[in-house]
């Protein structure tokens, strides 16, 4: 299988500033992070609150400015569906001029083919022709979610980090967006790096799962495997919570 | 899915700051405008047989002492004094925009010195500052442009700098630079477009001020030349008639500046509550 990211012996920590009644402090939050990440694939990161899942997904980015250890990509431009939808779409600009800036920037097509696929991407996240003219503001959580997923898969890419891309939206619409996640990685072969602190949300998703606690992987699997023999105590922990 | 309420598009409704504001600011822009083109009488034409005669319904805001009508002189005056604000706001605004991006985006030592600069620009107060640098350069509209453009950029400058700070952390701007923006395309592109709600405002009150501004100037004798006609400038002229019992130039004059800032600065707030 092809290898499309791997990540050695990853190392990363915050200082934070000392002041002048505060000691400067050193916190590791990633402690000797490993794994590969195939083709195709989807592979779940879940872990509690403040375990490091975002810091991972940054480095993996290369949105760090330090980390020890070593990061490859085995593909060009990776892209990420973020948290909040909401300040990741820009508030003064159009859900067209969104999808249509990525393709401006690597400009390699020109006006009619730019339309061509902003609509058809448009369309394969479930949402019409008249969005095109919408301001953020004027659209809601989860289509939203929707514009930023089609802003991200616009480029083609075939790694995609998805950090909580479900957990700020309510349950139903939750399932939709998790459904249209599965059928755009089938369609277009991504690869996902999908986070969250839900086993369930990442049992509908992925196919293989590594389990974070205070920065350390504890625990890697298939997912079955997993979810039917975790050896983990915190794995263990994170299963029951879920249900 | 569900829809959202669109906006409201009318900007005007239920805005009574913005409504007066632009009423006045266009009537005073009309007045001014016009002024250019056409007056009443010469602007510049003594009149032997006319001299400081009281507002009467051939001369609506009466004569000076040399039987100028006052009405025809601040019409057409009005234009200088606009003409120094709108080149104050434009030299001045983008400077500062210049400078407020550039030190907002990246931080760092540019920052510091940049805004280091602005404060002790700042700390002086300001029309203070214009009477001492216009003492040593020669009065004159283009000399009164660049004091003033120079001392207003601190103020357009802080106000972009604080929204590029505040633009520059979030997601938006982060998913640009993974798409491979490079920071110039997410200044003008990304992070502009959201710094004009708070650039319109600053923008009309930089206009406020900078009529107020050359107002003062000129009537202390440090503004625009004894050959040029400014608002501030027929200010300083009626000076001596307030005292030989006509009161109507200061007056008229005076009516026409406050009218001019009272637009502006009514603008301006209508702008900044628009923002809420
Ligand atoms: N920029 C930063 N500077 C200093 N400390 C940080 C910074 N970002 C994160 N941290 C700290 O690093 C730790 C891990 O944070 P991280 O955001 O990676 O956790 P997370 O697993 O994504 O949590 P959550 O589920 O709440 O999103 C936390 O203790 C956090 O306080
Ligand atoms: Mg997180």
């Amino acid at each position: 299988m092809d290898k499309i990211l791997e990540v050695r012996d990853l190392n990363v920590s915050y200082t934070t500033e000392g002041t002048l009644f505060r000691k400067k402090e050193v916190q590791k939050v990633l402690k000797d992070v490993s794994f590969d990440l195939y083709a195709g694939e989807a592979l779940g990161l879940v872990g509690g609150s403040g375990s490091g899942k975002t810091t991972l997904a940054r480095a993996v980015l290369g949105l760090l400015p330090r980390y020890e250890g070593t990061v490859t990509h085995y593909t060009p431009r990776p892209q990420v569906i973020f948290q909040d939808p909401s300040s990741a779409l820009n508030p003064a600009r159009t859900v067209g001029w969104i999808m249509e800036e990525p393709l401006l920037i690597h400009g390699k097509y020109d006006a009619p083919e730019r339309r061509r696929r902003i609509l058809a991407m448009l369309e394969q996240v479930g949402l019409s022709e008249e969005y095109l003219d919408r301001h953020p503001s004027e659209l809601s959580g989860g289509q939203k979610q929707r514009v930023l997923i089609a802003a991200a898969l616009i480029v083609r890419p075939r790694l995609v980090v998805a950090d909580e891309p479900v957990s700020a939206l309510d349950v139903t619409i939750q399932a939709q967006i998790l459904k249209l996640l599965a059928e755009m990685r089938r369609r277009h072969g991504l690869s996902y790096l999908f986070i969250s602190h839900d086993m369930n949300v990442v049992y509908q998703l992925c196919d293989r799962v590594m389990v974070m606690q205070e920065g350390r992987i504890v625990e890697t699997g298939a997912i079955d495997e997993i979810f039917q023999h975790p050896k983990h105590p915190y794995t263990r922990q994170l299963i029951e919570a879920a249900n | 899915m569900a829809k959202q309420p669109v906006k409201n598009k009318n900007p005007f409704a239920g805005n009574w700051f913005l409504t007066a504001g632009a009423a006045i600011t266009v009537f005073m822009i009309l007045f001014t405008l016009l002024g250019q083109i056409w007056t009443p009488y010469d602007p510049s034409l003594p009149d032997e047989n006319a001299m400081s005669l009281a507002p009467s319904p051939a001369h609506w805001f009466g004569t000076d002492s040399f039987g100028r009508d006052i009405l025809s002189r601040v019409m057409n005056g009005a234009g200088t004094t606009l003409l120094i604000a709108f080149l104050v706001v434009l030299i001045g605004g983008i400077a500062g925009v210049i400078i407020g991006s550039l030190t907002g985006y990246f931080g760092g030592v540019v920052d510091e010195v940049l805004m280091r600069i602005c404060d002790l620009i700042t700390a002086f107060p300001s029309i203070l500052l214009a009477l001492i640098i216009l003492r040593i350069m020669e009065p004159g509209v283009k000399n009164v442009v660049w004091v003033l453009a120079i001392l207003f950029v601190p103020s357009f400058a802080r106000v972009v700098r604080t929204e590029f700070a505040r633009c520059r952390t979030q997601n938006y701007v982060k998913l640009a630079r993974l798409q491979g923006a490079g920071p110039f395309r997410i200044m003008l592109r990304h992070i502009l477009p959201n710094v004009w709600p708070v650039l319109l405002p600053a923008v009309s009150i930089g206009f406020n001020n900078a009529v107020l501004a050359e107002a003062s100037m000129s009537f202390l004798g440090v503004g625009v030349s004894a050959s040029e006609v400014s608002l501030g400038r027929m200010l300083y002229d009626s000076q001596n008639t307030i005292l030989r019992g006509a009161p109507w130039y200061a007056l008229t004059v005076g009516l026409v500046i406050v009218l001019m800032i009272l637009g502006f600065s009514l603008l301006g707030e209508g702008l900044r509550q628009r923002n809420r």
